[in-house]
């Protein structure tokens, strides 16, 4: 019997509340992903509207001047590559 | 001292509601639990009740605010009949599972259409998954001290769940009865101001109601159900200080007649009363006749119920709700349910009757036994009074 559960049901709090603030964190979206961004460096222009428009807050500024995403909470909904001006955002079928 | 009054059943429930010092009231007027939230709003209007009367625009918001009040820790009463009760669905789940113990009158209606006002369980028995406790009244009495023991059920720490209270609409909201009224230090003793276990509280910043991904909503559905089941023992002990307090002899089922009658009629609500006065009769014409009363429909009390039957060979189930396109009517779904596989289990006939307000004398009581006795009644069910050209 598969059981793909987060805790015991006794251990849930009252009515399965969360009673920690602020653990979204805790949830790493990326498992949900499909597809994955890939930068083409050579036509990005590092404007960031990627980070802008990304849903989970996910794509932050690099060392390098380039915008990247976390990868454990990039759900791989494609908005970055769809907002993208120069057409820098490849999404293509991730390997796992 | 306590004071007994002639006073219609429904100002009763209100007075009850008012002697628990509810916090919050939200509710929307329906025929026929109307009287009740119309008395508690002059209630709070005077000054006589400190609580906050939300005069919502639909049921559903009635129940919306209810959940709303009682998750910032507040005592929560509403209450509404049929289409009233219709329109809450949605939400009503959502109370159960966030674990809030708003208590409801439910003045039984049946369920339009055709349109109808008058008197059924169709409402309720719509509604017998939303994991809330569920109890049956019989009479006024029972009405005003059960409305005071649903507050103390439903806020038991073991439990936290909503609780409703049913009582037939009209034959029952309706009637002019006495009933004895305790005095406000002796319900301020059986039920001590609520402190709730959970609330939204800036100081303590909590999620109640979160989203319930595949992950952890059977694990949460399996605590809702499980408090429901454990709530039986809570009901019984709280059952049993009312019983202390007021001086009754209420319990999960209730029987009367012969003890280990060879008949037993299964009643739920008022029209126990009805069957009571036929099964008397019965008994004084030389028959072997009792009554076993469900006054908790939820949890069903199994236990308490298979003892109450003991030793009877047949049951005459009454039900006051059709369930379309099933075997039988919903009370008598369950019984059938209980003695499944069971040894010694007895015949089980159903008789569904009181559609829609129709009349059901103590005469059709005991017709009702003569044809089960006969086996002249259907194996499935038979819907008492049926005009019908067959």
């Amino acid at each position: 019997m598969t059981k793909n559960s987060i805790c015991a049901w006794q251990d849930l709090a009252l009515g399965a509340a969360i009673l920690e603030p602020g653990n979204a964190a805790n949830l790493k979206t990326g498992a949900w992903r499909t597809l994955i961004p890939v930068l083409d460096e050579d036509k990005c222009i590092k404007c960031g509207l990627c980070a802008v428009y990304c849903p989970e807050f996910c794509i932050t500024e690099r060392k390098d001047g380039f915008f990247r995403p976390d990868f454990d909470y990039c759900k791989g909904c494609g908005i970055c590559a769809n907002e993208c001006p120069k057409k820098a955002i490849a999404m293509v079928m991730e390997d796992k | 001292m306590p004071k007994r009054i002639g006073i219609e059943v429904s100002l009763a429930v209100a007075d009850a509601v008012k002697m628990a010092k509810a916090d919050v009231i939200s509710a929307y007027p329906i025929t026929p639990q109307t009287h009740i939230v119309e008395e508690l709003s002059t209630y709070v209007a005077n000054g006589e009740l400190d609580a906050e009367f939300v005069p919502v625009e639909s049921e559903h918001s009635a129940m919306s605010a209810a959940v709303g009040a009682s998750a910032a820790g507040a005592r929560v009463y509403t209450a509404t009949s049929a289409q009233g009760l219709a329109l809450m669905h949605e939400i009503l789940f959502i109370a159960s599972a966030m674990r809030l113990p708003i208590v409801m009158t439910v003045a039984n209606r049946s369920l339009s259409g055709p349109i109808s006002i008058w008197n059924d369980h169709s409402d309720i028995m719509t509604e017998r998954d939303i994991n809330w406790i569920q109890l049956f009244v019989e009479d006024g009495q029972e009405s005003l001290e059960l409305t005071l023991a649903a507050f103390k059920i439903a806020e038991d720490k073991r439990v936290l769940l909503p609780t409703c209270v049913n009582m037939d609409g009209f034959m029952l909201t309706h009637m002019i009865e006495p009933i004895v009224f305790p005095d406000q230090a002796v319900v301020d003793k059986f039920l001590p101001t609520y402190k709730p276990l959970l609330t939204l509280d800036p100081k303590k910043p909590a999620t109640l109601g979160p989203v319930g991904v595949p992950e952890v909503y059977l694990e949460a559905k399996k605590q809702c159900e499980q408090a429901l089941l454990d709530s039986l023992d809570v009901v019984k002990e709280v059952l049993a200080e009312v019983n202390k307090t007021f001086g009754r002899k209420y319990d999960l089922v209730e029987t009367n007649g012969r003890k280990k009658a060879e008949t037993l009629f299964v009643t739920m609500g008022s029209l126990g009363e009805t069957c009571w006065s036929a099964v008397d009769n019965l008994i004084a014409q030389g028959q072997d006749v009792g009554q076993a009363r469900i006054r908790l429909w939820r949890p069903f009390p199994v236990k308490e119920f298979i003892k109450a039957c003991k030793g009877a060979e047949r049951l005459i189930v009454i039900d006051r709700a059709i369930s379309p396109g099933s075997v039988c009517g919903p009370v008598a779904q369950e019984i059938k349910s209980v003695f499944y596989g069971l040894k010694d289990a007895p015949e089980i006939v159903n008789i569904i009757a009181g559609i829609g307000g129709r009349d059901v004398p103590v005469a059709d009581f005991e017709e009702m036994y003569r044809l089960a006795k006969k086996r002249k009644l259907a194996k499935t069910y038979t819907l008492w009074g049926l005009n019908s050209n067959a």
